[in-house]
């Protein structure tokens, strides 16, 4: 039989996980809260949802044409970068143009110039988030309330600054106003469920984020199912905090970054100027993660040391 | 039943157990075998017959004078044709003896029951039985079954596991020789001091652990344990500590925890070998993989070629794409089919085209599932990074040595990073600073 033979080291089997399933499974877990606010917020959420979306994977794959590089849009981990983008911007108008610009940082500045998925320091959702949020503040902030016709408001977070307070139901479904997508923890519990069965994601970042904040509430007399449901929490804890390339990889190290973001998350919604703190506690703690990892390298099975620094 | 830990980290492998139903059958001798003179891990055999010389069933056809070393046996009756040189897939070149069958099976004298009066004419027989470990590493059982006096052994461990997919050639032998491996336990037993016998099993394997349960239950000293399913449960390590709570330090022996492991097919060719004095000769091979047509046990004489093996097993029904010694996990991909079979070899698979595609590597995205499937719990990932670079400092940090190569890293990488391909290649770099200084 003349016929090559391929030759290569072991192992000669591979389960079938790959980048893009992965992808696929955190957008399958973002389809409840993308069509929640669709249903909340309209044919605008739909519009602001479908031109970041497409104009994140266009900015990829325009980057790799220009820089010859081999394209990677087929990971679709653009696709993730810009639902997640979108889900964070607030259902207004001026949504749309700012998805733009926001892909355009969240992709070129954050991910590929800093060569590309795996490579990146920050979240670029979230960077493009925090960058949008500092440029942008009065257009980030035009909050509606839910529904076609939705009124001028503002949020929970913002409103108990002044004592008014939101019902814990209305926070659970959704029905308040806030970012397109992370006004209905309950759609994002859905997604959780979702990636937790896919084994996308361990509890261990979501948990010790979620219990740090509600712990910290508790101590400080506030309402720790408030500060669960509101604001960004669930999306950042969920989706945002365990993005892989942006997360320690140690179990130990996971609990290390989720216990710091949920500190530095309540510290700026109680005594910050910013009602919010989830996107800035996870920029910050982005940056500790080589840190973090380097400080928890696990020992091995029957080594003698950890081999720490 | 004796309950067992589970160890840390591993993965769940497809099973393929296509084989383990069908009863071992017994190859005819070919006309030619090929036998090099490395088998086992060590010193590789000198040659001790030449060109023309006339050979009877069991004779002895090279040994060495290194302590880390077995002889080699011949099986079959015939006519050195040719002292020949093969070159092993890892790049290293052995000689081996090519022998014309003459196909009359007529038995050496040396071949006699060996006479045992102490734990030295013991370790002596073993030594000259040839036996090295079947499990796949090779390594001289002799030298495992000398321990130095000061050290205790508390376990006897049984490796049953079987955890790489596809290979049932240990499962056949604990259905078809379940007798052998309860005496070759005896044997064991009679001239080493060990308190304790564990026979370890992976739990799809039932009918394997209740033979066995049944035969050893007037036994006190033996245990059967039922492990469960997950690779590398076979690996020496994972299988001490799943079964005795023991954890070998790194860089030491099973010794150094009191425990003795061997694989279920040597202990069972113990017995076989002071009943008979036959030398270790031959092997069940289990042959499988998407390119072969039956998926089957076989017993071959040492030194057979793969391609002859195959085609008494039934031969391809795909054109076969790579072709493995041992299982896909930790097997050797050979390239050629020419390559004679060894003796501590129990499986030869042959994957089809579809199989055997290699798919591209992508880049890291950092998601840590090669750290969580680590057994030993290293960090693959950073591994691979430090290899790229040749930073020997920190894959010495990172205690790469430790490393098994068992390959769940790879299994499970979604960019499909070449890990283990890695890490061997930042073992070099380390060994290579090692013997600088």
């Amino acid at each position: 039989m003349n016929n090559k033979l391929s030759v290569n080291s072991s192992p000669h089997l591979k389960d079938y996980i790959s980048t893009p399933n992965i992808m696929l499974d955190v957008i399958i877990a973002l389809i409840p809260a993308t069509i929640i606010s669709i249903y909340l917020f309209s044919y605008m959420a739909a519009i602001i949802i479908s031109v970041t979306v497409v104009s994140s994977v266009l900015f990829e794959g325009l980057y790799n044409m220009a820089t010859k590089q081999k394209q990677t849009v087929g990971n679709f981990s653009a696709v993730v970068t810009g639902l997640l983008l979108a889900l964070n911007l607030p259902p207004a108008a001026s949504s749309i143009w700012l998805g733009v610009v926001g892909s355009f940082v969240a992709i070129i500045l954050v991910k590929m110039i800093f060569g590309g998925i795996g490579n990146n320091i920050f979240n670029p959702a979230i960077a493009a988030r925090v960058f949008l949020t500092v440029a942008f503040s009065s257009q980030m902030t035009s909050w509606l309330s839910p529904g076609v016709d939705g009124i001028s408001t503002a949020t929970p977070l913002a409103l108990i600054h002044n004592g008014i307070i939101t019902s814990n139901l209305d926070l659970f479904l959704g029905n308040i106003p806030g970012c397109i997508g992370e006004t209905s923890a309950l759609a994002l519990l859905l997604g959780l469920g979702w990636l937790l069965i896919r084994k996308i994601i361990t509890l261990d970042i979501p948990l010790t984020y979620v219990l740090t904040v509600m712990v910290f509430a508790l101590l400080t007399g506030q309402d720790p199912i408030f500060h669960l449901l509101s604001g960004g929490l669930l999306l950042g804890a969920i989706f945002m905090a365990t993005d892989y390339t942006t997360s320690p990889m140690t179990r130990k190290g996971k609990i290390i970054f989720g216990f710091g973001l949920g500190i530095i998350t309540m510290g700026i919604r109680l005594y910050g100027n910013l009602p919010e703190g989830v996107s800035f506690s996870i920029l910050f703690m982005n940056v500790l993660v080589p840190l973090i990892d380097r400080y928890t390298l696990p020992k091995s099975f029957g080594g003698l040391k950890k081999k720490n620094a | 039943m004796k309950q067992h830990k589970i160890f840390k980290g591993g993965v769940k492998v497809p099973h393929y157990k296509h084989s383990a139903k069908t009863a071992t059958t017994i190859m005819p001798i070919p006309d030619i075998i090929e036998i090099p003179m490395q088998h086992h891990i060590g010193a590789p055999c000198e040659p001790l017959v030449k060109i023309g010389d006339s050979l009877l069933v069991g004779q002895k056809i090279g040994d060495s004078d290194k302590f880390v070393s077995a002889p080699i046996h011949t099986g079959v009756s015939g006519k050195v044709k040719k002292i020949n040189t093969v070159l092993f897939p890892n790049g290293s070149k052995v000689k081996s003896i090519l022998i014309e069958t003459d196909k009359n099976q007529e038995i050496h004298p040396d071949v006699k029951p060996p006479i045992i009066n102490n734990k030295e004419d013991f370790i002596k027989a073993i030594r000259e039985s040839g036996l090295v470990g079947l499990g796949g590493a090779g390594f001289p059982t002799h030298i495992k079954l000398n321990p130095p006096s000061d050290k205790k052994i508390n376990y006897l461990i049984i490796n049953g596991a079987e955890c790489e997919p596809y290979i049932t050639s240990d499962y056949r032998e604990a259905i078809e020789n379940t007798e052998d491996i309860i005496s070759g336990i005896g044997n064991v037993l009679k001239y080493l001091d060990i308190d304790k016998v564990l026979i370890g099993i992976e739990d799809n394997k039932p009918k394997a652990i209740s033979e066995l349960i049944e035969i050893s239950k007037t036994i006190d000293k033996i245990d059967v344990v039922s492990l469960n399913s997950k690779y590398p449960q076979g690996a020496e390590k994972m299988l001490i500590y799943a079964l005795t709570g023991n954890i070998v330090p790194a860089g030491k022996l099973p010794l150094d925890v009191g425990v003795i492991v061997l694989n279920i097919t040597t202990v069972a060719f113990i017995a076989k070998y002071i009943k008979t004095g036959m030398p270790l000769v031959k092997k069940r091979i289990t042959i499988d993989g998407g390119a072969i047509k039956t998926p089957s046990n076989i017993e071959v004489y040492v030194g057979t070629y793969i391609k002859e093996a195959i085609q008494f097993s039934g031969g391809f029904k795909e054109v076969p794409g790579k072709v493995l010694m041992g299982g896909p996990m930790m097997g050797v991909s050979q390239f050629n089919l020419e390559a004679p079979i060894l003796k501590q070899n129990n499986a030869i698979l042959a994957f089809n085209k579809k199989q055997s595609v290699l798919q591209e590597q992508t880049a890291c995205i950092k998601c840590g599932r090669c750290i969580s499937a680590c057994p030993m719990n290293l960090m693959p990932v950073y591994f691979d990074i430090h290899n790229e670079y040749k930073n020997v400092d920190e894959l010495i940090k990172l205690d790469i040595l430790s490393c098994i190569e068992c390959g769940s890293c790879s299994y499970v990488c979604p960019a499909n990073r070449f890990l283990v391909q890695s890490i061997r290649s930042g073992k070099e770099l380390v060994r290579a600073r090692g013997n600088k200084k």
